[in-house]
């Protein structure tokens, strides 16, 4: 028989691991229904949620490549530069007024769009294409395009081909996880070829394939053969087959829900494109500021309250942007232009006044 | 002293007073609350999805795919169904895991006894190999593999000349062969196949019993052999060869047509064979040091060969000792040959966890299906072995 102390002190004991259990599972409950809140399509209950958190913790939780020359790239140092990079940096430049207040966070294509629903990161600029599924159905917003691309393919210039319709009974190295598997599917089914499509998880595992002569053909986007065959043995070796065979719009994406933060991330991108037509630069910005032009007068902020209207603390926010990042073509000539180891023409990339087809919706 | 309280004891505080009682309540306890915590992280699941705009189901399964696979044991092309990508990338797990057991066995076996030897050399040599292969992680292994196969073979550019057929090439595509192909009458050779096995099964049970009751020791090998191979090859002969091969032929850029086993496949079975071998040598090694001398002197002494000493009386019984540990090895052969992703062999995490995935967004289904088929193979893993375990368990008498 025990005595009614040791029972109540065995009790006590034995109810630790349960209390902790309890504990648990309240704290599942909590932040679970915190979760709940979270991105909530089309609630409207978290219009501006995301730029109140950007705000207290002081940066932009940018997702990026796991390193893809002239878009996001790691150096030895750690310091990222690229398009996506620059285009985190005018994000945070917009909101911060300091383009350095970036965190970056290199995801796989396979997590990156988990990882911005779940709020890992607050946007991705991460060279993913712009498609009706991932618009419409994953619970993500595209908002705009800042690299058109398309896809196309690397060969051997000892092969001799001088076209992609000539490749018949080949094997084809890509990533998974990429619209990149499709298209090839699709433009050999299409064209009635056979091929072999051998995809690899990272792009590193490709080229290394690619280079030991796995494959006849490197497929995927056409700026990141460019950007790839900088990686190969012997890039002069290679050549990129003319044919373009898909469409790929590159650009920032954020989670549905927010429209907030969405048109901040837009008007980011569209005061970048917006800066090239109006001759605005890096270096010229400072000296515009007090221009007569209405057109730069609103740009720079001296007229209208477009950086309040967007639930920023600056009217200035654009001048930021170009003040500590540069517009979209200085941009473009820093990372992926003709004078980088890219080499990439503007093309389809130019204004749409240089025959290309950028164009930012008006200022006002 | 205050009276005691057992008088007054309701139903609940006796059975907290028992020891078997408490258990019960515990028991109680917990399972409710694991299954709250389970309904909770479910409807969690649901409700944030929903949130999301985001419909679960598995409506998608019957969906065109759309993507190719480089190498699938049954049919399909970019026309089959995410349900039909599901099988090929399940076929293809199945495939790597269940010839790398078995390989891995014979190997880590091989490896384990040559560690015990006597003979200086040879076990270092088992010491050197052990003690590398299970310190490097896997990952960096296969990566390692993949590069070294893949580096030194020849493209099939370098090995025909266009249009030029052949029947057997191993190129840095992989194992190239021609297709056979039945004609009428194969189907007999199959029979004879079949009646064959079942031939050899009824000898091996007629010998094994004739040795339990009069001791005389009747070969196996050589009738089981000519059972299994010489009977449908007669048959084959008799009814004409009725197999044609169809020959792989050298196109522009690389062959067309045969059968091929992509170099991934070889490369992936490799680095696990050699990673998983190393740890089996290690449990093979243990068993049989753990069954004490005394046994292999008393079998010296009834004048069995070193050879038959092993055989015979030290592994039977050292099998009781490596079986569950070995057990735990075949598992983590079949879960990291999930590895595949990596060097581009399309088993069911690359196919169906990466491409059919990222295609469909279908995280949630995708994950729990993928998850299930680890989960139901290591279950069945574990049964046969348990199964094996309970038969050669030692029987007390």
């Amino acid at each position: 028989m025990m005595n009614l102390g040791s029972i109540g002190k065995r009790l006590r004991v034995l109810c630790l691991p349960i209390l902790f259990a309890f504990g648990v599972l309240g704290l599942t409950i909590s932040s679970a229904s915190a979760l709940g809140g979270f991105g909530g399509g089309g609630s409207g209950g978290d219009y501006g949620k995301t730029l109140k958190e950007v705000k207290s913790k002081g940066y932009v939780q940018c997702g990026v490549s796991q390193g893809l020359p002239g878009f996001s790239n790691p150096d030895d140092a750690g310091n990222w530069s690229g398009i996506d990079v620059e285009f985190c940096r005018s994000v945070a430049a917009a909101i911060f007024g300091d383009a350095d207040k970036v965190q970056y966070s290199p995801l796989s294509a396979k997590v990156r769009f988990e990882s911005l629903r779940s709020g890992e990161v607050d946007l991705l600029a991460r060279n993913t294409t712009w498609t009706f599924d991932r618009d419409v159905a994953l619970g993500l917003e595209f908002v705009g395009v800042n690299y058109y691309d398309g896809q196309g393919f690397m060969v051997r210039r000892n092969l001799g081909v001088d076209s992609s319709f000539e490749l018949n009974n080949v094997s084809v190295c890509t990533n998974t996880g990429t619209t990149t598997e499709l298209n090839a599917a699709d433009f050999f089914r299409a064209n009635k070829l056979k091929y072999k499509i051998v995809a690899f998880e990272k792009a590193d595992e490709v080229v290394a394939a690619y280079d030991a002569g796995r494959c006849d053909v490197y497929t995927t986007d056409r700026s990141g053969l460019a950007a790839q065959r900088t990686k190969l043995s012997n890039p002069r070796e290679h050549k990129v087959l003319p044919e373009i065979i898909s469409k790929e719009p590159l650009g920032p994406v954020v989670r549905q829900g927010d429209e907030q933060w969405a048109d901040i991330v837009r008007w980011t991108l569209n005061a970048l494109i917006a800066a090239e037509e109006l001759e605005l630069t890096s270096g010229n910005i400072a000296s515009h500021k007090n221009s007569e032009n209405p057109k730069i007068r609103r740009f720079v902020g001296a007229e209208g309250e477009f950086g309040t209207a967007l639930g920023l603390d600056d009217n200035a926010w654009a001048y930021n942007i170009i003040s500590k990042v540069g517009n979209y073509a200085e941009i473009y000539e820093r990372t992926v232009g003709p004078k980088t180891p890219l080499g990439l023409a503007r093309g389809a990339n130019a204004l749409w006044t240089k025959g290309g087809i950028l164009y930012a919706p008006p200022l006002r | 002293m205050p009276p005691s309280p057992v008088h007054k004891t309701s139903y609940l505080r006796s059975l907290w007073a028992s020891r078997k009682g408490r258990g019960i309540i515990y028991q109680v306890l917990m399972f409710s609350f694991v299954t709250l915590l389970l309904l909770l992280l479910v409807s969690n699941a649901f409700y944030n999805m929903e949130q999301r705009g985001l419909k679960a189901g598995f409506g998608f399964l019957d969906r065109s795919a759309g993507f190719g696979i480089v190498q699938s044991l049954v049919d399909y092309d970019e026309t089959s169904s995410y349900g039909r990508a599901f099988v090929v990338g399940l076929l293809n797990t199945i495939l790597i895991a269940s010839i790398g057991i078995v390989l891995a066995t014979f190997l880590g076996f091989m490896i384990g006894i040559m560690r015990l030897s006597s003979n200086w050399l040879v076990s270092k040599i088992a010491t050197v190999y052990i003690e590398t292969f299970r310190n490097i992680p896997l990952l960096l292994q296969i990566l390692f593999w993949y590069v070294a196969i893949l580096k030194p073979l020849p493209s099939p550019l370098d090995l025909f000349a266009k249009g030029e057929s052949f029947s057997f090439s191993f190129n840095n595509r992989g194992l190239v062969f021609a297709t056979p192909v039945p004609q009428s009458g194969f189907s007999l050779v199959l029979w004879a196949l079949a009646v064959g096995v079942l031939l050899s099964v009824g000898w091996y049970l007629y010998v094994s019993w004739r040795r339990r009751i009069s001791g005389v020791h009747l070969p196996t090998m050589l009738p089981c052999f000519a059972f299994t191979l010489i009977l449908p090859a007669m048959v084959f002969v008799a009814v004409g060869s009725p197999l044609e091969f169809s020959l792989p032929v050298m196109a522009r850029f690389t062959y067309d047509g045969g059968t091929t086993i992509v170099i991934e496949f070889f490369a992936l079975l490799w680095a696990l064979v050699i990673y998983t071998s190393a740890f089996i040598a290690e449990i093979v090694r243990a068993g049989i040091q753990g069954i004490p001398y005394g046994q292999s002197e008393a079998a010296y002494s009834l004048g069995l060969k070193r050879s038959q000493t092993l055989k015979l009386v030290t592994i039977p019984q050292a099998l009781r000792i490596i079986i569950p540990p070995l057990t735990s090895q075949y598992l983590n052969l079949t879960k990291n040959s999930s590895l595949a992703a990596a060097i581009a062999y399309p088993d069911l995490v690359s196919v169906f966890a990466g491409t059919a995935l990222n295609q469909t967004g279908r995280a949630i289904e995708i994950m729990f299906m993928t998850l299930s088929v680890y989960l139901t193979l290591s279950l069945i893993t574990s049964f046969v072995m348990n199964i094996y375990q309970s038969r050669i368990r030692l029987v007390d008498r």
